[in-house]
């Protein structure tokens, strides 16, 4: 197998697991499970950075470090966030939370 | 003409009163109690400014030029054709006119530090008036329209705020906007008439106009007429004529050195200053020269009729002085220039004596009322009677006047009145001329009136006031006696040949180089050279007729005296209301009830249209419609706004897949 295949097959993988994080985010009402899916669709991108990174040189793995650090601040901020919102509806169904309106 | 003559100290006569408003409006705020101040600058300011005027009277009878003297100070505006400069014209006329308006404001600011001691607005009071000289001597040295137009609106500003001078009091303010309202109506006729001359000359520069007019104009033509008309429409504002008049009564409202200096002697003749220094255009338009004398006579006699009924001492003085306005009109307009500005000096004085002595016996009365503790109206002579032994200095200085404005032999307005009323008659405006005799009769009868209701009789200012009534201080009674003076020798400048007197020929030999333009277009225009008939219309030569208006005069005092000094008089409080035909004069003709309905009520009615449908429903239903709409906008546009987490990351998504899009394509 060469490694335009090994790409061809990581890339598709790559965006299948977006695809799966943009429908999970759309579709569920669950919080936790719309911010896992965002999560994977971070994870979605570094994976095809690092691709392109096999292809093109070392950029893309040094971004992927960038985004990795960058997202788990954000877990930590979302998930307070999360917290917050559970405390104060003792829920975490998106629907039920219709603050962020004028 | 040997040498120009060059005038001394031009710029100082305009900048000491200047120099003094300012002074006194910055005392007004700077040292609110100091009285000392004010009363120095006041009168001192202005009084120089005689000083330098006399100097400069002296330095032009030695010289005597023919040209005006020049003076430009600095470009005012420079515009295309149009190139308008601050320049003060000296001539025979504009000096003789500064003497007036510094001589007799000078004596009337002296007098003023009296009338006016225990005022709160003192400091103000004299930053106001010293404003007007200043105005008031723009007004009559500017050599160009435009200029002439500042002082013109100045003396109006000074004016209405004068009259409004205690302006605690509605009645008073509303007095000083009807004066300012009523001028603009004249001051839309001045600008108009500037429009046209400068239309048609390409320049504002009165020497320039004079000059070529008679080139430039066809005489008796439409232009010419149209301009001279909307000049004497200015004229007829700021002069107090018909249909313009009834804000010079109103105007009393002021403290009366104000009536004395503003609305007698000075800024209400400058409407006859503007047609006498325009002279030329009106020579080239015999139509507006019948209109000013016809305007002129009539308002004479419509004021000399309502003048007979007024109770208050300040009103006849304002008829009266509306009155001798319309004399000077009649004078200007028949082309008598010179006749009309004697009778603009001698009636200065007079008439300013009358007021400061009128306004002599209201402090006095007030004075009284204020220790004996009664209320009423001061100016109202049904409340004075018998002043003339505990007032003799004011009593006796106001008959002078009563029998200068009355026409007596040898009192100032005997000369000036006389010269007026002989040249109506031997021009051949037989009709002016017996109106002028008339009104003259007229003066003398309401004059007399005034003086008996006043000053003999019994003594009606209420119980115990007699003893509280005493003569005016010297700074008052001062000015009175010099005034009076005044009123006696100023008609002796020019004393006609007819009369068994002899010859003085000041005033004509001193004006004629400024007013020789105008008689020669006048002349030629009439096509003849001037050799009018040395008789009046119903024949006779002029001393005829002078001695018989000088005896008719006599008669009338006489008469009237006889006739009123036996009557009773009663209290104000106490009086019945006049019927009958007298009720008509004591209205005044009705006059201001016609303006109201007729003027005032349609426009008041005009304008609430405008305000609750133009303006409420056209404007504020524009503004409030815009409004509207943008928040209706906003309102459609918050619905997208739902809080629901799920669509803003449906949105956002598109947003992307659009921009990811357009990217890919």
């Amino acid at each position: 197998m060469n490694a335009g295949y090994l790409a061809d097959l990581a890339l598709v993988l790559s965006a299948v697991l977006f695809a799966i994080g943009v429908g999970g985010v759309l579709v569920r009402r669950n919080a936790i499970i719309v911010f896992m899916c965002v999560e994977l669709m971070l994870n979605a991108v570094n994976l095809s950075l690092v691709t392109f990174s096999r292809l093109h040189g070392i950029d893309g793995q040094i971004i992927v470090f960038f985004v990795i650090s960058v997202a788990a601040a954000e877990a930590a901020v979302g998930l307070a966030l999360i917290l917050a919102i559970f405390r104060h509806y003792e829920t975490v169904d998106l629907e039920a939370f219709r603050r962020l309106r004028w | 003409m040997n040498e120009a003559f060059q005038p001394i100290l031009p710029g100082l006569i305009l900048g000491l009163p200047l120099l003094g408003a300012v002074l006194n409006g910055i005392g007004a705020f700077a040292w609110r109690d100091s009285k000392t101040i004010p009363s120095l600058v006041g009168p001192l300011t202005v009084l120089a400014a005689f000083a330098i005027g006399v100097a400069n009277l002296l330095a032009m009878r030695a010289v005597m030029p023919h040209e005006p003297a020049l003076v430009p100070l600095w470009t005012w505006m420079r515009s295309g054709e149009l190139d308008i400069s601050v320049m003060l014209m000296f001539d025979q006329l504009s000096l003789l006119m500064t003497l007036v308006v510094t001589g007799v404001g000078g004596i009337i600011h002296v007098y003023s530090v009296g009338y006016m001691r225990d005022d709160p607005g003192y400091s103000r009071y004299f930053a106001y008036l010293n404003l007007f000289i200043f105005f008031m001597l723009i007004l009559v040295l500017s050599a160009n329209y435009p200029l002439m137009f500042v002082g013109w609106e100045g003396v109006g500003l000074c004016s209405y705020l004068l009259i409004g001078f205690w302006y605690e009091n509605r009645e008073y303010s509303d007095a000083g906007k009807k004066a300012f309202i009523v001028n603009r109506i004249g001051d839309f006729g001045f600008l108009v008439a500037m429009f046209l001359l400068f239309s048609t000359f390409g320049t504002l520069d009165m020497p320039a106009i004079f000059r070529e007019a008679p080139e430039r104009l066809l005489a008796d033509g439409a232009l010419v007429t149209a301009i001279t008309l909307f000049l004497f429409l200015g004229c007829v504002g700021k002069s107090a004529q018909i249909p313009l008049y009834v804000w010079l009564p109103d105007a009393m409202a002021g403290p009366t050195p104000v009536s004395a200096l503003i609305h007698a002697a000075t800024m209400v003749t400058a409407g006859v200053y503007l047609v006498a220094r325009s002279g030329v255009l009106f020579a080239l338009a015999p139509v507006s020269q019948a209109v000013v004398a016809s305007v002129g006579a009539a308002t004479a006699l419509l004021a000399a009729t309502i003048a007979l009924q007024q109770f208050d001492i300040k009103k006849v003085l304002a008829y009266s002085t509306i009155s001798q306005l319309g004399y000077m009109f009649v004078a200007v307009g028949i082309g008598a220039y010179t006749a009309g500005i004697f009778h603009l000096m001698t009636h200065a004085f007079f008439k300013a004596l009358l007021f400061l002595g009128a306004g002599a016996v209201i402090h006095a009365v007030h004075d009284a009322w204020a220790a004996t503790g009664a209320h009423g109206d001061p100016n109202d002579m049904r409340n004075h009677g018998g002043l003339r032994r505990l007032m003799p200095v004011t009593g006796t200085t106001m008959w002078i006047g009563t029998l200068a404005i009355a026409g007596v032999i040898p009192f100032a307005g005997f000369f000036s009145k006389d010269e007026i009323i002989w040249q109506a008659g031997v021009r051949g405006y037989a009709v002016l001329w017996a109106l002028a005799l008339v009104v003259a009769l007229l003066t003398a009868g309401y004059m007399t009136r005034l003086m008996v209701m006043t000053f003999h009789g019994e003594n009606r200012s209420g119980e115990g006031a007699g003893s509280h009534l005493h003569e005016v201080g010297a700074v008052m009674w001062m000015p009175l006696a010099i005034l009076a003076a005044l009123s006696v020798v100023g008609g002796w400048v020019q004393i006609p040949d007819a009369l068994p007197l002899p010859h003085v020929d000041l005033l004509h030999s001193w004006l004629e180089p400024v007013f020789e333009p105008a008689l020669l277009v006048a002349a030629g225009v009439a096509g003849q050279h001037g050799e009018a008939s040395h008789t009046a219309p119903l024949g006779g030569g002029e001393a005829l007729w002078a001695a018989l208006s000088t005896t008719l005069a006599v008669i009338v005092i006489l008469l009237v005296y006889r006739g009123l000094a036996a009557r009773r008089y009663r209290p104000a409080a106490e009086a019945a209301e006049p019927t009958g035909f007298r009720a008509v004069l004591y209205h005044k003709w009705y006059v201001d009830e016609l303006y109201d309905r007729l003027v005032v009520r349609p426009l008041l009615a005009l304008w609430r249209g405008c305000w609750r449908i133009v303006d409420d429903r056209i404007i504020d239903g524009t503004v409030n419609g815009l409004a509207g709409v943008a928040r209706l906008a906003g309102w459609t546009g918050s619905q997208l706004q739902s809080g629901r987490v799920a669509t803003y990351l449906l949105v956002f998504m598109i947003g992307a897949l659009i921009i990811l899009g357009s990217l890919a394509f």
